[in-house]
C-alpha cells in the first residue's frame, strides 16, 4: 500500500466517523481510534494524536454555530475548563507512563459507557428549589430563549460537578477524545442543567480542554502531519454533512444502532488490550 | 437587558473567530496535505511504528522552518497550530468580554484557565 492509497482510505473512514459521530452525537473521536488502531494497525498514539486534532476541529465548527443562539452558559463552562484544563494536562502528562494495552482497556470502558449514556432517554431535570450558595457567589445560575419564552435555572452540587469535569479532562487528555459523555452527565445528573444547555455547553468546553493536551502531544511526536491532515478534513466533513442531515432523518433508530455498534468495537478493543496485541 | 444584549454580541463575534479559525486551519492542512501526497504519495506508510522524539516538526521554530523551505507536512503541521490556537483565540476573547463587563471574578477564572493552557504549550516536551 502507499501513502496515497492509505490517505484515502483514512479520508474516507475519517468522512463516515465525522457524519456519524454528529449525527448521534458521540463524536467523531470514538469511531476514529477504532477504525485507525484495530483496523489498520497504526500505533496507538498516533491514534490519539489525531483524534484529538480532530476533536478540536468539530468542537470548534458545531460551537461557531451554538454561541449565536445563546443557549451556551459561558460562565459555568468557563468555570468548568479550570478543571477540564487541569485534568487534560494532567492525562496528557500519565499518557507517558501508562502502556498502551492499559489505554485500550480503559477506551474500551469510556466506549461502553458512552454508548450505554447515548441510549438512556433524556428527562427534563427536577429544578431544585433553591440555588446552592457556591452557584450564586459564582454567578452561575442562568436562563435561557426557548419557545414558551425565557427559561431560569439553577446550578446545584458545584463542587460534585467540579470533581466530575476533572474526571472528564483526565480521561480526555489520556485518551484523546472530547469525553462528551462524561461533561453532559456530569452537567444533567450531578448538577441538574437542563439538557439544552449541557449540551451547548459541553461542546464550548470540549475545544478548550482539547487544546489543554495537544500542545503537549504535539511536541511528543503524536500528532503525525500525514495521518492528521486525512483525518481533521475528513471528521470536519463529515460533520458538516451530517449537521445538514440532521434536520432531516430519525435520529432515534440510528441512535440505537449506532450504540451496539460501539459497544462491539468497545468489547474487540478491550479484547486487544486485555491479551496485550495493542 | 442591556447585558443581554452585550453577552449575545460577544457570542455572534466569537462564533465568526471559531468559523474563521476552522476554516483557516483546514485550507492550510489542504495545501501542505496536497505537497505531501505530491512528494511522498508513492512511498510506504509506517504508522504502525511510533517515531516520538525523532520524528520532524514538533516544536515551533521547526515547523516555520519547514514551512518556510516549503514542506508539506511542515504546512500541515502549521495548520494543527492554528486549529489548536483557535480555541485559545476564543478564550482571549471571553477575557476581554469579561473586562467590558467589569466582572473581575471571571475575568479572573478566564486568565487561570489561559494560563493553564499557555503552560502546556510552553513546558509540553518537558513534562
Amino acid at each position: 500500500m502507499t501513502i496515497l492509497s492509505f490517505t484515502i482510505i483514512i479520508f474516507l473512514g475519517s468522512l463516515l466517523a465525522g457524519f456519524l459521530g454528529s449525527l448521534t452525537g458521540l463524536g467523531g473521536g470514538f469511531i476514529i481510534i477504532p477504525m485507525l488502531t484495530l483496523l489498520l494497525g497504526v500505533d496507538f498514539r498516533y491514534a490519539i494524536g489525531a483524534s484529538l486534532v480532530a476533536v478540536i476541529a468539530t468542537s470548534s465548527g458545531a460551537a461557531a454555530a451554538y454561541v449565536k443562539e445563546g443557549i451556551t452558559n459561558m460562565r459555568l463552562g468557563m468555570f468548568l475548563e479550570i478543571a477540564t484544563t487541569i485534568g487534560a494536562v494532567a492525562g496528557a502528562f500519565l499518557a507517558v507512563f501508562v502502556p498502551t494495552n492499559i489505554i485500550a482497556i480503559i477506551f474500551g470502558c469510556i466506549l461502553i459507557f458512552s454508548a450505554v449514556m447515548s441510549l438512556q432517554k433524556k428527562v427534563a431535570q427536577l429544578q431544585p428549589v433553591a440555588a446552592s450558595p457556591l452557584s450564586e457567589k459564582l454567578h452561575l445560575n442562568s436562563s435561557y430563549p426557548s419557545s414558551n419564552g425565557i427559561i431560569p435555572y439553577h446550578v446545584s452540587n458545584v463542587v460534585g460537578g467540579f470533581a466530575m469535569m476533572l474526571v472528564a479532562g483526565i480521561l480526555s487528555g489520556l485518551l484523546g477524545v472530547g469525553s462528551g459523555a462524561l461533561k453532559v452527565l456530569a452537567m444533567d445528573n450531578i448538577m441538574k442543567i437542563p439538557f439544552k444547555v449541557s449540551t451547548t455547553t459541553s461542546n464550548f468546553m470540549i475545544g478548550v480542554t482539547a487544546a489543554a493536551s495537544a500542545g503537549i502531544y504535539l511536541q511528543r511526536g503524536y500528532v503525525d502531519p500525514g495521518l492528521c491532515m486525512p483525518v481533521t478534513l475528513g471528521v470536519l466533513g463529515g460533520a458538516v454533512l451530517g449537521s445538514y442531515a440532521l434536520t432531516k432523518v430519525q435520529t432515534k433508530q440510528l441512535r440505537r444502532v449506532f450504540a451496539f455498534v460501539i459497544i462491539a468495537i468497545a468489547l474487540e478493543m478491550l479484547y486487544n488490550g486485555i491479551t496485550n496485541r495493542i | 437587558m442591556n447585558k443581554l444584549k452585550q453577552d449575545k454580541d460577544i457570542g455572534a463575534a466569537m462564533g465568526t473567530l471559531l468559523r474563521m479559525g476552522v476554516i483557516i486551519s483546514s485550507v492550510v492542512v489542504c495545501i501542505g496535505g496536497v505537497i505531501y501526497l505530491f512528494r511522498h504519495g508513492h512511498e510506504t506508510p509506517s504508522f504502525h511504528v511510533f517515531h516520538g522524539d525523532t520524528s520532524l516538526f514538533r516544536t515551533f521554530p521547526d515547523i516555520i522552518t519547514g514551512v518556510a523551505t516549503g514542506k508539506g507536512r511542515a504546512i500541515i503541521q502549521l495548520g494543527i497550530l492554528l486549529l489548536i490556537a483557535t480555541p485559545v483565540a476564543r478564550i482571549i476573547f471571553s477575557v476581554i468580554g469579561f473586562l467590558m463587563e467589569k466582572d473581575r471574578l471571571y475575568t479572573g477564572i478566564t486568565l487561570l484557565v489561559l494560563a493553564i493552557i499557555i503552560t502546556s504549550l510552553l513546558t509540553g516536551a518537558k513534562i
